[in-house]
């Protein structure tokens, strides 16, 4: 319906603009969907952000099935879109194969990694790694049993990127601490399988876990739900959810999908290209602190935290990341 | 692996298995009366869905488990005039009701409630909450027993003891009963039933309309008990499963249960223990996840006995002129 919806107002602005300089920028989701609360919902807003500051519009399509990635890029492509802007590291491929054939279209593609950029993408990535070792250092500080709970979505190195980032700065805070990971599944189904979400969360609480950080997509709310019913903490990704649950929410990391996403829609098709890498230097990642959790939060954690923060920013901490040898000196997964 | 721990991994065997054995006893139902049906997960999932939007929009989980009954029953419905009045191809219709049920209920929830395909997080009466059962806290300090009355059998939904009495319910109303051997013989031999003077249409329809029966109550059970709320696609995959694990039990009812329990304890274990490590060698936890159908398969090409299907399975009947 989306994709009809899309396709038919690509072709209908396509008229419209015909032979016009004027290109609208388009963004497309991955399966996750646009509502996941999450990842490609921050996306979504900060392309909205974007739409209501400036006036513009811009396309968009939720995916929905793996066949579709490269003719939906083409689709935009050929519609004259421009930028062309994907969700997620599955789009690096489909973008890798199309760029070439639409040299003056500029492809920007979030969390993908290529071993060669093409001219006209624009990889960005963050380093998910440092805003994990905050938030595993707040969940360090905040357990009780000394026993703190990672749940990963599909099993794949951008997860236990995240997981291995929580693992150290929990480890920094309390070197004894126990450290249970888990991955919810192999095939995209486990970015949406809240049950095995809830049934994962309640067999680390049962191995003694009281604060659990769900790096998941959809599979997440059952997480969160679950540590809500048992009173314990979770610990939310990508978009702030602390909302979800007012004080059993410790904190959410924070992956600012929407900036980099307004950032790229506000630059259009001068948009720059190659790699770009947001850390907590450039506010790319980071931890979540609202109304909602300022009171599970003690001015002693904060400072600490932010401490840690300027330390890693100086260069004084140096977080281990997941892809140098695709292994973990904190966890094994 | 201490004494409390495989509580724990039991106790979550039973919460898995659950939803696995309604659904299982629902296909045992419709397939035993000659009509298959892959279309379990989608009745699941639009069960689930509307058990979820009722029950927060009035607050009373009792008629979000009606509602649900009632949209699994309309599927069922859809999937009994297609198959059985008007002879359409068993199998496609059951894949178009998946199909229907995975993109309305987003629709449907993204019409209402605008959270992007969920509905709002259901609270108090909204939810089955744990049933203590009599004498659980008393007999909490007893040794061996006192755990185990208390953590494993106590403390679940009522529509876990449901789901677990439907079984010998099942085996009684196939076995014992009239209704249970007419419905058996439309599966086997429907023209033998139509000669006895008994309808074959109005047997298929009952079949299908218990399996909707259950089917709603396996979804309201996910999105209710399990969940607080309905997310997009969450039955993930389990009506297939149960599919397996009613071709594992060779369409019987006490096998059945069997069949779930050993699905939800691997699917338990996989999830306690990642990877499994037995001296030298690591089980990977995908292997545990793929067991069940590799098991259906071991099944199906007749290496632990021969699955066979009731007889008139998948054919429409036709009534001679």
């Amino acid at each position: 319906m989306t994709l009809m919806k899309s396709l038919l107002g690509a072709a209908a602005s396509l008229a419209l603009t015909a032979g016009a300089a004027l290109a609208e920028p388009a963004l497309i989701f991955d399966l996750g969907g646009k509502f996941d609360k999450s990842f490609n919902e921050a996306a979504f807003n900060g392309a909205e952000r974007w739409a209501k500051e400036t006036g513009g519009s811009f396309l968009e399509v939720e995916l929905q099935s793996e066949a579709q990635r490269e003719q939906a890029l083409r689709r935009f492509a050929e519609a004259g879109a421009n930028p062309v802007i994907t969700t997620g590291f599955a789009f690096a491929d489909p973008v890798n194969a199309v760029a070439g054939d639409y040299p003056d279209t500029k492809f920007v593609n979030i969390d993908g990694w290529l071993p060669e950029i093409p001219e006209n993408v624009l990889l960005i990535s963050f380093q998910e790694h440092q805003g994990s070792y905050l938030v595993g250092m707040l969940a360090a500080m905040a357990s009780k049993t000394g026993t703190i709970g990672f749940v990963g979505g599909m099993d794949i190195p951008l997860i236990r990127h995240f997981g291995c980032g929580y693992a150290q700065g929990a480890k920094a805070v309390n070197p004894d601490i126990k450290i249970v990971a888990n991955m919810t599944g192999t095939t995209p189904a486990a970015w949406n399988d809240p049950v095995k979400g809830s049934e994962l969360t309640k067999a680390q609480i049962s191995q003694g876990a009281d604060v659990v950080y769900a790096a998941a997509g959809g599979t997440g709310v059952g997480v969160l739900q679950t540590a809500a019913d048992e009173g314990i903490y979770s610990i939310g990704v990508d978009s702030n959810q602390n909302y979800l649950h007012p004080g059993s929410v410790l904190t959410s990391m924070l992956k600012r999908v929407d900036v980099a996403v307004y950032e790229t829609m506000k630059s259009g098709t001068d948009v720059g290209t190659g790699s770009e890498v947001l850390g907590l230097a450039e506010d790319g990642v980071g931890y979540a602190l609202d109304e909602n959790n300022e009171k599970l939060i003690t001015p002693e954690m904060k400072e600490k935290v932010d401490q840690a923060r300027q330390d890693i920013i100086d260069g004084k901490i140096n977080v281990v990341s997941y892809y140098e040898n695709d292994s973990c000196p904190a966890l094994s997964f | 692996m201490d004494f409390l721990t495989i509580i724990q991994v039991l106790d979550s065997t039973i919460r898995l298995s659950t939803p696995l054995l309604l659904a299982c006893l629902a296909g045992l139902f419709s397939e035993r009366a000659g009509i298959f049906d892959i279309g379990l997960e989608g009745k699941m999932l639009a069960a689930a869905f509307f058990s979820a939007a009722i029950a927060a929009v009035t607050g009373s989980v009792w008629l979000g488990l009606l509602a649900g009954t009632v949209a699994s029953l309309v599927l069922s419905g859809l999937h009994g005039l297609a198959s059985i009045t008007f002879r359409g191809n068993q199998l496609i219709s059951g894949v178009a009701i998946n199909f229907l049920a995975a993109g309305m209920t987003v629709l449907v929830a993204q019409d209402w409630f605008q959270q992007g395909g969920r509905t709002p997080s259901l609270i108090g009466g909204g939810r089955f909450s744990p049933l203590t059962l009599p004498f659980a806290e008393a007999l909490r300090d007893v040794p061996l027993l006192g755990p185990i009355y208390y953590e494993l059998i106590s403390g679940h939904s009522i529509l876990v003891y449901v789901a677990f009495l439907c079984v010998p319910a099942t085996w009684w109303v196939l076995y014992r009963t009239r209704f249970g051997l007419r419905l058996r013989a439309v599966g086997e031999n429907p023209a033998a039933v139509d000669t006895a003077g008994v309808s074959v249409v109005g047997m298929r329809y009952a079949a299908v309309a218990i399996c909707g029966l259950l089917c709603g109550i396996a979804g309201a059970y996910l999105a209710t008990a399990l969940q607080a709320g309905f997310v997009k696609d969450m039955t993930a995959g389990r009506g297939y499963i149960a599919l397996a694990a009613l071709i594992f039990a060779k369409w019987r009812p006490w096998q059945s249960m069997g069949a779930c329990l050993l699905f939800g304890l691997l699917q338990a274990v996989a999830l306690r223990y990642q990877n499994i490590q037995l001296g030298d060698f690591v089980i990977p936890v995908q292997v545990m996840d793929a067991l069940p159908y590799i098991l259906t398969v071991v099944i199906l090409a007749g290496f632990v006995g021969k699955a066979i299907p009731p007889r008139a399975g998948g054919e429409p009947y036709v009534k001679e002129r």
